[in-house]
């Protein structure tokens, strides 16, 4: 059990903060900055890499992810040199798998062989929408035909495109959204992520909605609609979800994500990012700081950009493994989660759950079916009480 | 010792937001009794539910000195009384304390009906009223008129009415001297035994119980051994003071005069308003006649939203009631809820603010069933039942009849709002006995069922007339009627807390109201629950609430993970404020909420 973690793979996240502008729906962890020392950046993140590294000396790594803040934005110059430190440090598998996550503007589209160069090998585009006035109440920079060629030379250039949309948008109905998402199987990415908006705290979005400002937000039902439509038009089109909001061609899953939700080992490398980290038969959750600026300083100052680690027990395990575990189409292994407790108030509402049509426990796999799947926060509460 | 001819005790009554609490601020302001800069508006109004509704619920009273234009300094005792109807009871408690009252009116609105109820309960007191004008600051107050209507409705001379502005201070100077001439002085004997009224207690988490005293004869000493008539208990006095209104320590109190005393009294029980305090030695030969009862009218039952949490709701009730006579309790057990409380209240806001201050003052989330007045089940044997809870009704096999309670509900109106008035009373089952005309204004009195009345009448009321009626009742009997107890059930259980009874003809659009607002207030959940209402077996209404079908976050990766815990944390938190039946989650404002009527 200790080194359970295996059952999930084990991958790098390296966090890039810096984006052009701020989306107004956007709580990511995305600062605007006039001027960015890549120079610095790359000092700091390969730092990192060598103190965690020492940690994981002998891991196989599974997956690297550069994610955002808009990554697209770093000179490819330096996903090079993190790259050949991150292969200097760690064996990697066969199958290794290196995402980018790319803003679908012209200038990054001219960058996209430069990372192909260093060692990308998947790249996730933000298209967010494909009709120009949806991705200006969006805020976002580029036009529709920008990103449809951002697109087209990724698939050109890189082995394995996904891009990501937003639905369930003001004012955009079902018919809409179906049209929409009809478009976007039809372009033949082998991964796409779909999310539905929602609404923040702490952003745009969040304030204008609280103060009644964000008119024509679908209602839960519509938003429903929406949800089950993607899953049906995805399905048929050969990208099923296998995930709440992903869907690929089997065999095409983003690998990195499934660590987090199989809830392997990774490590998070750059300001705000978190990590969970096996280390002497326990398991530890790890933070930086948020701030880019404070981040850089306390690697440069103290050797480390983590503070606090946190243990987490048995139970906090169990609960991340079906939080997680659950969200997958797969769901969790049986063994993996009794492994963590004995408690027959589980048992029980897993029970419960299973009468009414939420869960599924055949092939000795803890599912949540279609309909529970959706309904995933109820089903957790529900879940979270027994355990806790 | 203040010689009794320096003495005036006086309670200031109105109808509710006449400007009372804010006259009384007055007298504290001009006299000094407070400093300037401790004052605070209404500062009398000192519960946190007070202040925030901008209403006093508490009879409070004070203690200033006057030095007067004839150059001899007064000792007045002030109480000032809540306005709203169903705090009647502290207003008629406060007026056997004291010798006199302001009686003050709104010179914008006039009249109205506690201005009457009142006005009927000094003169039952034997009270020397002095009238007093209130907001004359403002443009439309109608001082000639509204003192025609004193005159018209009450049949009081007005000439002598002080016009004053409780916000502004004119007048107030005036209001000084009339309390000083116009009000008679206390009588009493010093010398006789000790002889003291019981007008009030209250707990102190410092002090333990407080009791507040109006002494008639004989003198009060700290040290003193005193003995409660009616329970006899007796006490050593350890405190004695005055308010002023914090607690200033005193050497002794005299006929005429008011304080409190403490003296490590265990028992809350033992003090009773209304009781007769003498010395444990020598005591007196004939104790006061005592107050007058408080009815509860309206019951309900109040139950922790967490079960662990009974003993405290005990202890919290216990120390609450002592502070409001007017509430009775007894303990009740139910299938659903567990241990809990009957409480009976003198109406709804009266139940709001206790359930309120339990929840506050002494932190316990509360489950409150369907309000209930008392009907009388006459059996087939002979036999009568009192009914305080609809899930106590006997089989009907076994009943013969039922009565339910009546008022006489008094009502002024402005004519424009006169039709919705009478048919509102209409709607409620009401009987006309009575129209008038004051002026522009309507005076209707109607013959009202009691549990038509106690849930939103009053709400109801202030709405159709935008707030400019004013209401005042009064328990007149009871009368047999078709009345059947409907039950509520949800996802096919019944849910007592929620069962009630009605009238046969307005069961129907009841259970549809009552499903409907239930279809809202219940969140969904992960199946679909049906909500009934039935009369015995027979479902009546039916709603159902949808399946739950997508509240997914939309995205979860690896920074997120410990954000979702926390979530998954605060919601089981809040679930813990719902009870559950039949594995439906019914939040706590529920059931309250659900018996609520449009109309
Ligand atoms: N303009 C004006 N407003 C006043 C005057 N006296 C009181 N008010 C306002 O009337 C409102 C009610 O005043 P209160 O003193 O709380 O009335 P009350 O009679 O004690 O009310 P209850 O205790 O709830 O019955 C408050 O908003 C006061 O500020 C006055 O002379 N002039
Ligand atoms: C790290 S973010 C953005 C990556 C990249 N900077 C971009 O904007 O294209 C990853 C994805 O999360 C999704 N996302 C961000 N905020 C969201 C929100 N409030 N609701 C739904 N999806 C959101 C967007 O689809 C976005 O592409
Ligand atoms: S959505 Fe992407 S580009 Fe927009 S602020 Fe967030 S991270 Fe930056
Ligand atoms: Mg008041």
């Amino acid at each position: 059990m200790t080194e359970d973690w295996r059952a999930g793979g084990f991958g790098v996240y390296l966090h890039w903060p810096f984006c052009q502008a701020k989306c107004p729906y956007c709580d990511f962890n995305s600062h605007v900055a006039a001027s960015i020392d890549q120079s610095r950046w790359q000092r700091a993140y390969l730092a990192e890499i060598d103190r965690v590294g020492s940690e994981t000396k002998g891991r196989i790594l599974d997956t690297v992810f550069f994610g955002g803040g808009t990554p697209s934005l770093m000179q490819p110059d330096l996903v090079a040199a993190i790259l050949e430190r991150i292969r200097a440090t760690w064996a990697t598998s066969n199958s290794f798998e290196v995402t980018l996550e790319a803003n679908p503007t012209s200038v990054e589209a001219d960058r996209f062989q430069g990372y192909r160069d260093a060692g990308v090998n998947r790249v996730s585009i933000g298209i967010q929408a494909l009709n120009d006035l949806d991705l200006r109440a969006l805020g976002r920079m580029h036009s529709v035909a920008e990103a449809r060629s951002a697109f087209a030379l990724a698939q050109k250039v890189f082995d394995r495109v996904s891009f990501d949309l937003i639905y369930a948008r003001q004012n955009q109905s079902l018919t809409d959204w179906r049209a929409e998402l009809r478009e976007a199987v039809s372009m033949a990415a082998d991964h796409l992520s779909l999310y539905q908006l929602t609404i923040e705290d702490g952003t745009a979005f969040g304030d204008r909605f609280a103060r009644g400002r964000l008119p024509g937000l679908p209602v839960e039902d519509s938003a429903a609609d929406m949800y089950f439509a993607t899953q049906e038009i995805c399905e048929a089109a050969g990208l099923p979800g296998y995930e709440i909001s992903n869907h690929a061609r089997p065999g095409a899953e983003s690998r990195h994500n499934l660590i987090y939700w199989n809830c392997g080992d990774y490590l998070g490398i750059g300001p705000g990012a978190h990590g969970r980290l096996t280390s002497g038969g326990q398991r530890y959750a790890t933070d930086t700081p948020r701030q880019p600026g404070a981040w850089l300083q306390q690697v440069e100052t103290t050797g480390t950009g983590e503070v606090a680690r946190e243990q987490i027990g048995a139970p906090d395990q169990l609960v991340e493994l079906l939080m997680m575990g659950l969200r997958l189409r797969d769901g969790v292994s049986l063994a993996r989660a009794q492994g963590r407790c004995e408690k027959d108030r589980l048992l029980l509402k897993i029970n419960e759950l299973h009468k009414i049509g939420m869960l599924d426990t055949s092939q000795n796999r803890l599912r949540a079916t279609e309909r529970g799947r959706a309904v995933l926060n109820a089903v957790l509460t529900e879940l979270y009480d027994a355990i806790t | 010792m203040t010689e009794l001819k320096n003495i005036r005790n006086f309670s200031i009554v109105a109808h509710i937001d006449h400007g009372k609490s804010t006259l009384a601020d007055r007298l504290i302001q001009l006299t000094g009794t407070v400093a300037e800069r401790d004052m605070k508006a209404q500062m009398l109004d000192s519960m946190d539910i007070e202040r925030e509704r901008g209403i006093t619920i508490k009879a409070n009273s004070v203690r200033i000195e006057y030095p007067a234009r004839d150059g001899e300094t007064y000792i007045l005792n002030l109480i000032d009384t809540p306005g709203h109807v169903d705090f009647g009871y502290e207003v008629s408690r406060s007026m056997r304390a004291v010798e006199g009252s302001l009686l003050v009116v709104d010179a914008t609105q006039g009249v109205e009906a506690q201005t009457l109820a009142n006005v009927y309960q000094a003169i039952d007191a034997d009270h020397e009223i002095v009238p007093v004008l209130n907001k004359i600051d403002l443009p439309a107050a109608e001082v000639d008129q509204v003192k025609a209507q004193i005159e018209d409705v009450i049949g009081i001379d007005a000439s002598q009415a002080i016009e004053i502005s409780a916000k502004t201070g004119i007048g107030i100077p005036d209001v000084l001297e009339a309390i000083v001439h116009r009000l008679p002085a206390p009588k009493g004997d010093s010398a006789a035994p000790l002889k003291a009224m019981l007008v009030d207690s209250w707990y102190d988490a410092y002090l333990g119980v407080v009791v507040l005293i109006r002494v008639m004869d004989g003198v009060i000493r700290k040290g003193d051994r005193i003995k409660m008539m009616k329970t006899g208990a007796v006490y050593g006095v350890d405190k004695l003071a005055v308010l002023k209104p914090q607690m200033v320590d005193i050497k002794e109190l005299g006929p005429g005069e008011i304080g409190i005393f403490t003296g490590s009294i265990k028992q809350v029980r033992d003090t009773r308003v209304g009781d007769t305090i003498t010395h444990e030695k020598k005591p007196t030969a004939n104790a006061l006649p005592g107050f007058k009862p408080a009815q509860p009218v309206v019951f309900c039952g109040l139950f922790p939203v967490d079960a662990a949490e009974f003993e405290d709701l005990r202890d919290a009730i216990e120390k609450l009631a002592l502070n409001d006579a007017s509430f009775s309790y007894e303990m009740e057990t139910s299938a659903a809820l567990g241990f809990g409380f009957r409480c009976g209240f003198l109406g709804l806001l009266h139940l709001e603010v206790i359930r309120d201050r339990l929840e506050r003052e002494y932190d316990i989330d509360l489950i409150t069933t369907a309000p209930s007045v008392i009907y009388k089940i006459h059996m087939r044997d002979g036999s009568e039942i009192e009914l305080h809870n609809p899930a106590d009704m006997p089989d009907l096999t076994h009943v013969d009849h039922i009565e339910e309670p009546r008022i006489k509900a008094t009502i002024l109106v402005p004519d424009e709002f006169l039709g919705d008035v009478l048919k509102l009373c209409q709607d409620r089952r009401g009987i006309q006995l009575d129209l008038t005309y004051a002026g522009s204004r309507a005076m209707v009195v109607y013959d009202l069922p009691l549990n038509e009345v106690v849930f939103d009448f009053y709400d109801r009321l202030k709405s159709v007339t935008k707030g400019y009626a004013s209401f005042d009742y009064q328990l007149i009997g009871y009368r047999e009627d078709v009345l059947v107890k409907m039950s509520i059930l949800v996802n096919e259980e019944p849910v007592d807390a929620l069962s009630m009874m009605v009238h046969r003809d307005r069961a129907e659009a009841r259970g549809r109201m009552m499903c409907e607002k239930l279809k809202d207030l219940i969140p969904r959940h992960m199946f679909k629950i049906p909500i009934q209402a039935a009369i015995g077996g027979r479902v009546i209404a039916r709603e159902t609430i949808a399946a739950m079908r997508k509240d997914v976050t939309a995205k979860c990766y690896g920074g997120d993970v410990t954000r979702k815990k926390k979530l998954l944390e605060k919601q089981k938190k809040g679930k813990k404020k719902m009870r559950e039946f039949g594995k439906v989650a019914i939040p706590q404002e529920a059931f309250i909420n659900a018996l609520k009527m449009d109309s």
